[in-house]
This record gives C-alpha cells, structure tokens and sequence, in this order.
C-alpha cells in the first residue's frame, strides 16, 4: 500500500495513514485531500499547519477543543468553531485532517 | 385542551402507536450477512509490543489447540461454559449484534459454537471418535477466519448472559478466542496497537505528559473564563489525597471533556485535593478486551505506581464503563493489596458514587433549570450494568447514576424497562470495536438502543442521553447521526453536573453563562410547553436523600 507522487513511492496503512510521518509534503496533502474528497484551501492549510506545528511541540493532535480555541484566537471568532472545522473537515477533523496532515490517527475510545 | 386531557391522549396514542418498531424486535434472519466483516489485523510491532508472535506462526493449528487445552485448565468458567449449553435458544435473540444484523452466527450460541465446536472435536471423547455427530470440527484456516470475524462482532456486553438458564458468559468465550488468536500471531490491530500505546506513552490516546500539562492548563483557562474562578485540573501532584484515573479519551474527545469539567468542579466545591497522575493516564483496560491477564495486569499496575508515588490516599475512578469493571472486580488482584490507601474509603470508588455521596450529604448546590433545555434519559453502560455495582445496595449501579442526573436535571425518563439496567443493550461500541473498520456493525448493532431512544423522544419528549463510559459516548456521537438524532445528544452525566452546580466561590456580581442551546435532531418534536414534560414522569423532580 502506497501513494505514488512525484515518481516516488510512500507508504501508508490500511486506513491511507502515512507510515514514516517525516515523508509527508504539501504536494502530498493535496492528493490525501483529494482522496478524501477535499479540495484544499486556505482555510485548510490554516488548520493543517495549526495540527503540524501542535504535533512537532507534543508528539501528538490536539483536542479538537484545544484546536478550536487556538484558531480563535489565531484567525478570529468565526474560525473557532466545531461547526466550521466539520466544514473543512467532515469525516471529522481529528481523523481527517491528521491525515491530510501526515499524522497518525489517534486512537482509544475516541 | 387542559393538560390533563393531552397527557391522556398522548397516553393512547404512544399505545395505539404501531409505526415505531419494538427495539428488541426479532430481526429477518440473513444468513452470512456479516461473513466478510474483517477488522484490521495487528502488524508485528503492535503484536511484539504486548509478547505475541509478530504473524501467525506455522504450527498455528497446534499452537491454538494446546491453548484451548491450557486455558481450559486454567479457567473452570470456560470449561464450563463450553460443556455446559443444552441449545435452549434462550439466548438467541438478545445479542444487538443479531437484532441489527440478523445473521444467524451473532447469535450468542452459535458465536460460542465457532469455540465450541472446535473444543469438542480435541478434548471431548465424542469428538475425537464422531465429531460428525456432536457438531465437533477440525481447526482448520476458515474456521479461523471465521473466529476472527465474529468475534470482533462481540462487544463483550454479557447480556446474553443475563438470560442464559446456566448463566454462560459469551464475553468470556469471546475473550478466550482473542487471546488463542493473539498466541498464534492473529491480533486486531484497533486493541493491540492501543494497549501497546498504554505500555509506552500510558494511555490508550498515546498522549505524552506533556501534551498532557499543557492540554490540562489549556482546560482551565477555560473553566476560569467560564465560570470566573480558577478551578484546577492537576497533574502529577504530590501528596494530593485523591488520585483521579480517568479514560484518556476525557482529555480529548466530546462530550467527555465536559464530563472531566464536571468532576473539576465537584472536586474544587468541595475543597478536595486532587490529582491526575501521567503515569496512571488510563482508566480503560484493553487487555480484558483481548483476555490477556498479563497486559491488563501490566496496565492496571501503573495505577499502583501512580499511587505509590503520588501518596495518594484514595483512588477515584472517572466515567469509564469496562475500567469499572476491572477496578471493581479485579483490581485487588491485579495489582493489589492496596494497603497503603486510607482504609476509610472504598477502593477504588467510581466517580458517581463520589459525588452521589456529597449530594446526600447535601454538600453540594444545584440550579436545575441550567438543564431545563434538555429532557434526558440513561444509557446504562454494559460493563458497570452487568459486571459492577456502585454503593452499598443491589442495584446502586442503575441507581446512583440516576439519582445523580435526577439531582441536576427537572426532567428525565427511562427508555423501556427491557432495554435500560441489567437489560441494558449495548451502544454497540463496546469490547474493542469501537474502530472504523467495523463501522458496519457498529451502526447495525446500536440499532436496538436507538429504537428505544427513538420510542422515548417521541413518546416523552426526551432530547439528549447520558452515560458514564467513554465507549459509549464517542461510539454514540458516530451512530446517532446514522439514526436522525442530533451526534450532540449524547451527554456524560457530570457534564450535566457540571452545567447545574452552584459553585459557591462564584463571582456574585456575574452570573453563570448559561450552558449552549439544546442539542437536538430537528425532526425531533419538542414536547410543547413545560408543563407536557413535567406531567410524564411523576418522580423526576425527586431530590435524592
């Protein structure tokens, strides 16, 4: 099981997760996002970037809580919802977006 | 038309009503609908992590043999178990699985005949000379795969159990089955890679201490904006009297976040020192799931370290259904004695007893109406219906919680009698299938709850759940959409605390921000005035004591 970009081969889980999280690009994002069937704006890269830069600091996602308030305060009132993150992300953002992100699934009784 | 006259109508009517179907009505049966059903298989790493083969072994066939054997000496309940069914069909139709499905082999008997069957043909005299006659075959690779299959359409909930003339357990049989496939190299991954994840990190969520701290402070910048003072979420705290393990999934998920404010709050009320601990981030224990005595005792005893280290004096467990059952039950043993504990208290005590406790004693203040927007009704987690008890009465499982939704909220109403308490039927998440890969049955299996949720909202006006499992609340925000609810429905039951306890350190000036509107399906109807929701249940106004 693989993604295939760029002449190069990536590896992933049987759930479309990336097996060696360090192989993921932004060239790579847009075709998860396409799999999912997201086509990837601004919006979604604000969110995608948040969750990488979470990931890098704690070695995992935030809470959809956590997220939801940090792109408050980052991006304004109207970004800082479950509704409009479900928007971007409506297989549910912690699932989805870490995908598109190249992050594992969290997992447990989530 | 006075109220009475409407109430007494509805009365008719919900009797006369045929279009709702009966949440425990027997299903068309479908033979091998769920045949094909396969949930992820455990890769090497997650398979090594918890001390089983990386892939399924060459002398499997031998390997699981001499472990049906091993295990049958080791434990007398499922020798008895697989000795003892007389095929009185009693069973039959009380697994969700097969009301939702409708094939033949989610029958709790004929789940039990996949081992059985197989147990016959090796260590019965019968089955060795006939095994044509006695329904005994050989283990061969689609009996294996066929093991796989079922019994990862098991969520352990025992309630067949419940209405077994010999009491036989398919929860015990289903975990013996996962632990011969886990011996010969064939784990699931959802469960395998998670308890590998609590062996590591020390926590089904794998969130590290530090993500941890910080999630917990960003948590209480929230409760001090939300309610203007500086209530604490813990960690790591030493010499605090109470040690809190909770499931991780309260640090992360929704509704439990709430639910893990709700103890936050009952705690600072009442002036009690607590805390989390990073090492004991996990009341959910996997290795029940997967009937590996090793990995859930190797998980239950980073609690005693936790305590140990902490020098807590008590420990209180959070909303959590199956870690209920094994602190309840088997604490002790796994990782006991816990003589080092203040002997005044229970060990462990769950949370809702905690709080139910302080209620009576009438330390603790409530403004019900805070709930007023919500009619709510109980899901009785299978693990703490059927496995657990809470107080010091028979019963106090159903009734604790009950009591305590009843001193928060001005309505409530149980959905039907056989469906709720030792009837309870499972949110169809349970026993480590709360993964993607089983959506299918997952969705099919909570069939029977929604039905009855579905008889109460439109018979009672009820508009959101509550439960006191972790499971049960993430497993509910995915299904009931499926079945036209609202996925906020679903409450935990010290979020409605949380919502409705007068803290008395509250700024007097300010007042509480109300909590946010109701969450409710649309094509919901809403009883039409309040007068309608009061007339339904004479003692939901009853104050517990």
């Amino acid at each position: 099981m693989a993604y295939e970009i760029g002449g190069e081969s990536i590896e992933h889980d049987e759930e479309g997760y990336l097996s060696d999280i360090n192989q993921w690009t932004p060239e790579l994002a847009g075709l998860l996002a396409k799999d999912e069937g997201i086509e990837m704006t601004d919006e979604h890269w604000e969110v995608i970037n948040f969750l990488r830069e979470y990931y890098e600091e704690y070695q995992i996602a935030p809470a959809i809580r956590v997220l939801v308030k940090a792109l408050k305060k980052k991006f304004g009132p109207e970004k800082g919802s479950n509704k409009y993150l479900y928007e971007l992300f409506p297989y549910g953002p912690a699932k989805q977006a870490c995908k598109v992100g190249g992050l594992p699934k969290p997992t447990g009784c989530i | 038309m006075s109220e009475l006259d409407k109430s007494e109508l509805d009365e008719l009517n919900s009797d006369a009503d045929t279009a709702l179907p009966d949440p425990l009505e027997m299903p068309v049966m479908v033979p091998d609908a769920m045949k094909d059903l396969h949930s992820f298989e455990a890769a090497p790493k997650h398979q090594n992590d918890l001390g089983f083969p990386g892939e399924l072994v060459d002398d499997w066939q031998d390997v699981a043999i001499a472990k049906i054997g091993d295990l049958r000496q080791k434990y007398r309940s499922f020798r008895v178990y697989l000795d003892s069914c007389v095929k009185c069909g009693a069973c039959t139709d009380k697994c969700h699985y097969y009301l939702g499905t409708g094939d033949p082999k989610n029958m709790p008997v004929a789940r039990q005949d996949l081992l059985r069957s197989v147990y016959r043909r090796y260590y019965t005299i019968p089955g060795k000379i006939a095994p044509w006659l006695v329904g005994a075959r050989d283990l061969t690779e689609d009996v294996l795969s066929e093991w796989y299959n079922y019994y990862h359409q098991c969520s352990q909930c025992r309630r067949c159990s419940v209405y077994c003339p010999y009491g036989i357990d398919t929860a015990e049989i289903s975990m013996a089955a996962r632990e011969i496939m886990d011996s010969v190299g064939k784990g699931q991954k959802y469960c395998n890679e998670i308890i590998g994840k609590v062996h590591s990190i020390g926590n089904n969520l794998g969130m590290p201490a530090k993500a941890i701290k910080a999630t917990m402070e960003d948590f209480e910048e929230e409760l001090e904006e939300d309610t203007g003072i500086p209530i604490k979420l813990p960690v790591d705290k030493k010499g605090a009297d109470v040690l809190l393990v909770t499931p991780s999934a309260d640090f992360f998920a929704e509704p439990h976040i709430d639910g893990l404010f709700g103890y936050a709050k009952v705690f600072h009320e009442l002036g009690v020192d607590w805390t989390l601990s990073t090492t004991a981030s996990e009341a959910g224990n996997f290795g029940m799931f997967i009937g590996s005595y090793d990995n859930m005792r190797k998980v239950s005893l980073r609690i005693r370290e936790a305590a140990l280290e902490l020098g807590v004096k008590r420990i209180i467990f959070g909303e959590c259904g199956h870690a209920w059952r094994v602190a309840y039950a088997f604490l002790n043993t796994l990782a006991g004695p816990w003589d080092f504990l203040d002997p005044k208290y229970p060990v462990p005590q769950h949370v809702c007893e905690f709080t139910f406790d302080a209620i009576n004693d009438g330390k603790l203040e409530f403004d019900k109406t805070q709930n007023d927007h919500m009619t709510l009704t109980f899901h009785d987690s299978c693990n703490i219906a059927r496995a657990t008890r809470m107080g010091d009465k028979p019963g106090g499982q159903f009734e604790i919680p009950r009591a305590v939704i009843k001193a928060v909220c001005n309505n409530y109403h149980d959905m039907d009698e056989d469906t709720i308490k030792e009837g309870t039927v499972c949110c169809g998440g349970g026993g480590g299938i709360l993964t993607d890969d089983l959506m299918d049955v997952r969705v099919k299996g909570a069939q029977p709850r929604m039905r009855a949720l579905r008889k109460v909202t439109e018979e009672h006006g009820v508009t959101n759940l509550a439960a006191i499992c972790a499971i049960c609340k993430s497993q509910f925000t995915k299904v009931l959409p499926k079945y036209d609810f609202d996925m906020e429905a679903i409450q935990s039951v010290h979020q409605l605390v949380s919502n409705a306890i007068i803290m008395s350190d509250a700024p007097k000036e300010e007042e509480t921000p109300a909590p946010e509107s109701p969450a409710k399906s649309e094509d919901e109807p809403s009883p039409s005035s309040e007068a309608d929701k009061k007339m339904d249940d004479p003692h939901q106004n009853d104050r517990i004591g």
